[in-house]
Formats: structure tokens, C-alpha cells, sequence
């Protein structure tokens, strides 16, 4: 089992029907501990990331996840755009060439990702930021990959890391971005940027996963 | 929430279209990527100024593109920051070979998207410098938060390194004089109301009736304390007293004080903040020596205010004298 161009593509049109469907809430997490857009902003950014898929040709991952990040990085603005942006073109850079990736190659390519946001906002896990769920995501793609694990099973314990993650954001005070300047007030909200992050991993596990 | 808007989608397009048609003879504005740019940009020569965050703010940022303040502006969504693409074309369309300074409010969103456009203009082989605002005191620099934001110190960094580009200085030192203005400006706010972005429809924050919300930023989100509202005396003293605290500001010092309303508050009432930070500084030696009383950093229809202090030397004075022409600030 490995995962194909055309996965890629699907799990970014699935992702896009996902955030679609969760602006809202998205919306009204940020609203309690940020400024409220980054529902909207995501939405318009993945709605441009499936817009300029479709006029792409090939079987090249690493052009469509650098596609994915140029949209994101010239539509959504806020933190979120280089972020996410960020994430996808350095997955991009990582499986640049590559017209299937197994567990190892895209665990490789998210850990790059990972590194990339890292590099660009400067977080650490705790920080109440995507780092958090993201982060966890990826030691448990490691873990199962060295549990020789399918990619079925591998992806859909990343996606249960990445909610662990997310979850465990509630009590967290904010040391980035916006709530941070809420100091404590931060505290027992959900961070919407480790919710949208559970979200595209939750949709690679709908997109390429093996029906259990 | 009522709006005098067609669409909420369409509110920051048809917003520059409105400046386009009324302000055509110090700006134009391009749609793709937006932008305001200064009419006869680029001045060769010059060192360009840009600045640009998301839009609400109004006029900041884009009723300060013109003669003496910026080259261009990049006006984002509502609320959100601008994309590096906005930001690298207004970096080419200002150059005029003499470099061009980026003033960014710090706000994450703002700095991370101009960090990745100021990498793309140097790799086109321009010269940039980038200079980060973040004089909001209600918010404690720390290491554990994203640290100070950038609020009304940026109106007047924009004013006087406008000036200091004028007059041909280099990019080193209008960025200098801007890191100074930065250094030397201290703000804090105040609202009545929470505002309601145009895409949410909803208030960005609840507050009763007889509540104020104090250190707010400017983007709707709640500040640090919630508390019984007070009369203006009582809030101008808490501002004031932050914010002279912080520096600090002493005795015998010549600043330049402004009044910013956030939107929603009436001209009226921010002349009595004013005669209340009048009588404030007075008590503490400190002299007005200049000022500005209106809205120019606003929170969309948010009521309440922000009070910006900047320490003066003759050179700032003389700067901030300069003429400037611009669709909403005018020094003749």
C-alpha cells in the first residue's frame, strides 16, 4: 500500500470539504482567543489550493504539495498562511520527483513539514500552537514504522496523536501568536490552529488509509 | 450587527475602489495583487517605505501612501495580515534604487508574511530592511508571549521616517530613525464596545453595558482587565500611567501626544481624553510639545481609545513638521 499523486490530490480536496464544513467552528475557536478569522482564512486558502490543482498536470507529489503551499502562502495571509504554506512546500521539497510514497516516505515528508513550521514560527510543543498536534503525529508515524506497521494502521495512529495533541491544548496559556498577549485568560480553550492540523491528518487517514 | 456594506466578501475591494476614485491624484491602487502605491512611485533615488496588515484599520495603512509618509501600502482581509506576494510587488513597484524599509506591526501573522516577502525581494536583489513596531505596553514582553504588539507608534514612525526618506537619507538610517521613534513610543488602549468583522457578523468579545475592557489590541481581541466603566479622568489616568511608567517618561521631557480614537468614539469625547492627558502630563513635568487627535489606527466601529507617547528631540520635531500629503494626513 502506498500512497499515489492522485491520494495526494484527494486528501487535499477532502481536506478543503473538511475545513469547509469545520469554519465555523474553527471561526468560534479562534474568536474566544484570537481575532476570529481563522476558519475563513483557511477555507479561502484550501478553496485556491484545489483551484490551482486543477490546473495542474503530473504525477509528481512534490509539485502538488508545493502547488498546495504557493496557494496557501498567496491567499491566506494571517500566521496561518506562511504556516501551513510552509508545511506543504517543504513536504513538497521533501518528496520532490516521487510519484508514490510508502509509511517511511511520508513520514519523511511530514516530519520535513513539521520542521519547516518549526524553523518559520519558532514554536515549541507546549506553546498551545498546529506544533502540537503536528509534532505527535509525526513521533507516531516514527513509532509505527518502527513497529513495521501498515500504513493504514500507521496513519490512523498519527491521526489519534494529533487529537491526543489538540486536546491536551485545553489547558494550555498561549505562548504564541495572538493569545499569547491573553496570558492565563488563554487557558482552557482549544487552539484553532492544532484543531485544523488534527483535521488534515484526520483527512489523509480518510483519504489513504485501508478500510479497517 | 448593522453594515453600510453591499457584500461582505467584497468589503476590502470595494473599499479600494472608493480610494481610487476619490484619492487618484496621490495614489493608485492595484487590484492583483492590492495595493495602494503612491501616485509617482517609485522616486528614484528615494528610499521606499511600505508598510500593510490587514484591513479594519482604517486609514491606517493606506491613507498614509503619499508624499512624505509610505510608498505603499498592503491592505489584507479584515483582521489578517497581507500575503509576501502583496508585499513583494509593493516592494518592487516603490524601489528607486535606494532600497525600501518595511515597517511591520508586530502581530505574527504580520511578521512571518513580511519575513518570507522580504527573503523573495532580496533574492530579486533589493535592498530591504525590515523594522518591527511593538509599543503596546498592556501587553507584557516576555519570552513566553508573541511580545509587545504594534499599535499607534506606527502612525508616527510612518510620518517621520516619511520625512527621513524625503530629505534623501539612506535605508540604514530611516530605518534607524524608525527603530528610535519605536524605541521612544509607548501606547496603550481602551474600549467601550468589541467590533464586529464584516465576515463573523458576530461581536469579537461580550461586554455588559457598564463594563470597559482595558489594554485592548486592535483587532477586537479582549484586552487584559474587564472592569466597571469609569469616567474619562479615571481612564486616562490608567493609560497615561501605564504608559509613562513603562519608559519611563520624566520630567522636563518634550513628547509628541497622541489621541487615537478606535473608531466608534466621537471626536468630542476624545478631546476630553486629551484635556485629561493635558492635565495628567502637566502634573508630572512632561510637556505636549506636539499632537494628533482623531482616528487613524482604528478597530472597525469599536468605541474607546488608545494614548501614544513618543519622547521628542529637535531632529523627531523637525521630521514630524515636515510637509506630508497624503489622503488622510496633511502637513502643509
Amino acid at each position: 500500500m502506498s500512497i499515489s499523486a492522485s491520494d495526494v490530490r484527494a486528501w487535499i480536496t477532502r481536506y478543503a470539504q473538511d475545513v469547509a464544513e469545520h469554519r465555523t467552528e474553527l471561526v468560534k475557536l479562534d474568536t474566544a482567543i484570537g481575532d476570529g478569522d481563522h476558519g475563513t482564512n483557511m477555507d479561502r486558502g484550501m478553496r485556491k489550493a484545489v483551484e490551482r490543482l486543477d490546473g495542474l498536470e503530473g504525477d509528481d507529489i512534490g509539485a502538488v504539495l508545493k502547488a498546495v503551499g504557493m496557494a496557501l502562502v498567496s491567499s491566506v495571509g494571517g500566521a496561518a498562511g506562511p504556516l501551513y504554506g510552509t508545511l506543504f512546500l517543504q513536504m513538497g521539497t521533501a518528496s520532490s520527483g516521487r510519484e508514490e510514497l510508502d509509511l517511511a516516505g511520508w513520514t519523511d515528508a511530514l516530519e520535513a513539514g513539521a520542521k519547516g513550521v518549526q524553523a518559520r514560527g519558532k514554536a515549541e510543543p507546549g506553546d498551545k500552537t498546529m506544533i502540537d498536534a503536528l509534532l505527535p503525529a509525526v513521533a507516531a508515524l516514527r513509532e509505527a514504522e518502527k513497529d513495521g506497521a501498515a500504513l493504514g494502521d500507521a496513519l490512523r495512529r498519527s491521526a489519534a496523536a494529533a487529537e491526543e495533541g489538540m486536546r491536551a491544548t485545553v489547558p494550555l496559556e498561549a505562548r504564541k501568536g495572538r493569545a499569547s498577549y491573553l496570558g492565563p485568560r488563554s487557558a482552557g480553550h482549544q487552539d484553532p490552529g492544532a484543531t485544523s492540523t488534527h483535521l488534515l491528518l484526520s483527512a489523509a487517514t480518510a483519504t489513504f488509509g485501508e478500510p479497517e | 450587527m448593522k453594515k453600510l456594506i453591499n457584500e461582505p466578501d467584497a468589503v476590502v475591494r470595494e473599499a479600494l475602489e472608493g480610494i481610487e476614485a476619490a484619492h487618484s491624484d496621490l495614489v493608485r491602487v492595484v487590484y492583483e495583487p492590492a495595493m495602494i502605491v503612491r501616485a509617482d512611485a517609485p522616486v528614484q533615488g528615494k528610499v521606499g517605505i511600505i508598510s500593510g496588515g490587514g484591513s479594519g484599520h482604517e486609514p491606517m495603512h493606506g491613507g498614509f501612501v503619499g508624499r512624505g509618509m509610505l510608498d505603499a501600502a498592503c491592505p489584507g482581509e479584515v483582521f489578517t495580515s497581507p500575503t509576501p506576494d502583496q508585499m513583494l510587488e509593493a516592494t518592487k513597484a516603490v524601489d528607486g534604487g535606494a532600497g525600501v524599509l518595511h515597517i511591520v506591526k508586530n502581530y505574527t501573522g504580520d511578521v512571518l508574511n513580511f519575513e518570507m516577502a522580504a527573503d523573495l525581494a532580496k533574492g530579486e536583489g533589493i535592498e530591504v530592511e525590515a523594522v518591527v513596531t511593538n509599543d503596546d505596553v498592556a501587553v507584557q514582553d516576555s519570552l513566553y508571549t508573541a511580545g509587545r504588539r504594534g499599535v499607534g507608534i506606527t502612525v508616527l514612525a510612518e510620518k517621520i521616517c516619511g520625512a527621513a526618506a524625503e530629505e534623501g537619507k539612506s535605508l540604514a538610517e530611516v530605518a534607524e530613525v524608525c527603530r528610535t521613534v519605536n524605541g521612544q513610543g509607548r501606547s496603550m488602549g481602551m474600549a467601550l464596545t468589541p467590533c464586529v468583522t464584516p465576515g463573523s457578523g458576530e461581536p469579537s468579545f461580550e461586554l455588559a453595558d457598564d463594563e470597559m475592557e482595558i489594554g485592548i489590541g486592535i483587532h477586537g481581541e479582549p484586552g487584559r482587565y474587564r472592569e466597571k466603566l469609569a469616567p474619562a479622568s479615571d481612564v486616562v489616568e490608567r493609560l497615561a500611567t501605564a504608559v509613562v511608567e513603562d519608559l519611563p517618561y520624566e520630567s522636563g521631557d518634550r513628547v509628541l501626544a497622541f489621541v487615537n480614537g478606535m473608531g466608534g468614539t466621537p471626536l468630542i469625547e476624545l478631546y476630553i481624553v486629551y484635556r485629561e492627558l493635558d492635565r495628567f502630563l502637566q502634573g508630572r513635568g512632561i510637556t505636549i510639545e506636539r499632537r494628533l487627535i482623531g482616528n487613524y489606527i482604528t478597530s472597525l466601529e469599536m468605541a474607546g481609545c488608545s494614548i501614544t507617547l513618543l519622547k521628542l528631540d529637535d531632529e523627531l520635531t523637525r521630521l514630524w513638521d515636515a510637509p506630508a500629503d497624503t489622503p488622510a494626513l496633511r502637513v502643509c
